[in-house]
């Protein structure tokens, strides 16, 4: 047997639909069921979405997007021992507590590297088009063994501390895959071709260095919009890249592509829609300002930005 | 041929709706239906291009939910508070600097590949972040929480710098695969091995602008921190009152 994503969206699936019903479950929560069912249909997804005829899948994301827009998906308030109890815990076991944590990297990491080597008569144990992904979900699982080895407690304890965290993230954690969604809808819709349309009609290109400008700084916009410098290469690079600065100035294409899909994740760094990089952690890290981790960014990214219009100019017409 | 201009439509209710300050999932899901409805398509369609792309994008919240029930349970136990244990027992650590080594780190295992050696939920929540705080409190007694959650964008954001200015530079990685088919297509051949090369000035130039900045981070919490004399001998621990105070790091941490 191969393990492949589908397995992992499973695992996500059973987790998910644990903690709706935990949270359905719960009388102290205070909108047990707009919360607890939101977590459900998340679960629908990952567990059935395959089956179910895709307008379907539709109209259940924007039901989530109704619940979590109106206030639905909120968080009980969390149980965790006291401070003291905490610490008393880590001297007792140590550094014992960071084996099972450092397990999930060392596991994707090796699963990663062998991938190629596990095989059965002939059948792949893992993936190969997703080996890391494979890898970390293998890892998460192991380490949760460890886990429960190291500190004596039970997988049931276990799932009730991803619902105090899923709780804390509340709809943080969807919003990447409705960012995803997002860009292959605008890519059906034609919104790259009338931006590239944009770029070419209004701005003038004749000066070299303006257009390695608009070149770098539109990636990094582009992809501020769309939330991710893959969407934005395309766009930028079929408008402006290789009509202009390869045809028309004769620039080298490595280095231009390079430096463009740099100035695009400068873009990544100052944007609220890259959600997994930007919001999320703001989420995972209970920060009041949910832009917070995006002005810790900013100037590193707007000073990268400049660095980079200076860098392909110079380069690229060596 | 005439080019669509209404689904930038879509563009403006993101914008408008982040400045506005809507609720993200409701601003995306409203953009998820007019674009395509700018474009001119019917309502089943629209509703199957949102669910057949939530389908396809399964894979991005993985690495965020699979680690939960881990590092949940492990923080139960004090996984948190040992960070903060280990962290103090190193003299030399201030918060920039734990962030300058973990970028340098995180950037050059990322440019050979190794890009989940990180992350926000397994690396930077129950270490990182309570590193760099354990770091401050030990320097500096209690820290307001202002100070807290600055030191935990930073570590979000040094793990991001890391991430992605170290990845790009993998010959293997998705983005130059991606860059050269999309140059072949255009009939331009380059080896994927000169895209890499090429994107090593701005890696570098990426570690030296971050590290700066976490530099400066070090100066100012010494600054505000410190208490007015010391701030202007950062290196010089062993002279600063204030912080002399706090000589036996895991001592004052226990008691806490």
């Amino acid at each position: 047997m191969t393990l492949l994503l589908t397995h992992l969206f499973w695992l996500a699936g059973a987790l998910l639909l644990v903690v709706g019903a935990m949270i359905v479950a719960d009388k102290a929560h205070p909108r047990r069921f707009a919360a607890g069912g939101f977590w459900i249909l998340y679960a629908v997804i990952f567990l059935v979405g395959d089956k179910l005829p895709a307008e379907l899948v539709g109209v259940l994301v924007i039901a989530m997007a109704v619940i979590a827009g109106f206030g639905g998906v909120l968080g009980a308030k969390p149980n965790m021992p006291s401070e003291d109890t905490r610490r008393a815990s880590a001297k007792r076991l140590g550094n014992l507590l960071f084996i099972p944590a450092l397990a999930i990297p060392v596991v994707t990491v090796v699963v990663t590297l062998a991938a190629g080597k596990l095989a059965i008569g002939g059948t792949p144990l893992v993936d190969p088009k997703n080996a890391t992904l494979v890898g970390f979900g293998i890892g998460c699982v192991i380490a949760l063994a460890l886990a429960c080895f190291v500190t004596r407690d039970s997988v049931g304890q276990s799932a009730k501390e991803a619902r105090r965290l899923i709780d804390a993230l509340s709809w943080a954690a969807v919003l990447p895959q409705m960012l995803g969604m997002l860009g292959l809808v605008f890519s059906d819709a034609g919104v790259g071709k009338a931006v590239a349309h944009v770029a070419t009609t209004y701005v003038n290109l004749d000066y070299r260095f303006v257009a390695v400008a608009v070149y770098c700084i539109g990636m990094a916009l582009f992809t501020m919009v769309m939330g991710n410098g893959f969407a934005a290469f395309p766009v930028m690079t079929g408008g402006i890249g290789v009509p202009i600065l390869i045809n028309v100035f004769h620039g080298d294409p490595a280095v231009m592509v390079a430096i463009g899909m740099f100035s695009g994740y400068c873009g990544t760094l100052m944007t609220p829609m890259a959600a997994n990089y930007n919001i999320v952690p703001a989420a995972l890290l209970e920060l009041p300002d949910k832009n917070a981790v995006i002005k810790a960014q900013a100037p590193t990214g707007a000073l990268l930005l400049v660095l980079n219009i200076v860098l392909l100019n110079v380069l690229m017409f060596r | 041929m005439q080019t669509n201009l209404w689904p930038l439509l879509g563009v403006a209710v993101i914008i408008v709706g982040f400045l506005l300050r809507f609720n993200p999932m409701l601003i995306v899901a409203v953009a998820a239906i007019v674009t395509p409805l700018c474009a001119h398509f019917p309502l089943d369609k629209i509703l199957a291009a949102i669910g057949t792309g939530f389908l396809k994008t399964r894979n991005i919240p993985l690495i965020i939910l699979l680690p939960l029930a881990v590092i949940g349970l492990l923080e139960r136990h004090g996984l948190r508070e040992r960070a903060q244990i280990w962290i103090a027992g190193i003299k030399a650590a201030t918060a920039g600097r734990l962030l300058i080594v973990y970028l340098l780190v995180r950037e050059l295992t990322a440019a050979v590949g190794l890009t989940g050696l990180g992350g926000h939920p397994q690396m930077v929540r129950p270490l990182l972040a309570p590193m760099a705080e354990g770091a401050t409190e030990t320097r500096y007694g209690k820290i307001s929480d202002a100070v807290r959650y600055k030191l935990r964008a930073f570590s979000a954001a040094t793990d991001n710098v890391g991430l992605f200015f170290g990845e790009d530079i993998f010959v293997a990685f998705g983005a130059i695969v991606l860059m050269v088919t999309f140059l072949k297509e255009a009939g331009i051949v380059v080896a994927p091995m000169h895209v890499a090369v090429w994107g090593m000035p701005t890696a570098l130039g990426a570690f030296v602008i971050h590290s700066v900045r976490l530099y400066l981070l070090d100066r100012r919490l010494a600054k505000e921190l410190g208490g007015g004399a010391q701030a202007s001998a950062p290196g010089d621990r062993e002279a600063a009152p204030g912080i002399g105070a706090q000589a036996q790091p895991s001592a004052n941490l226990a008691g806490e």
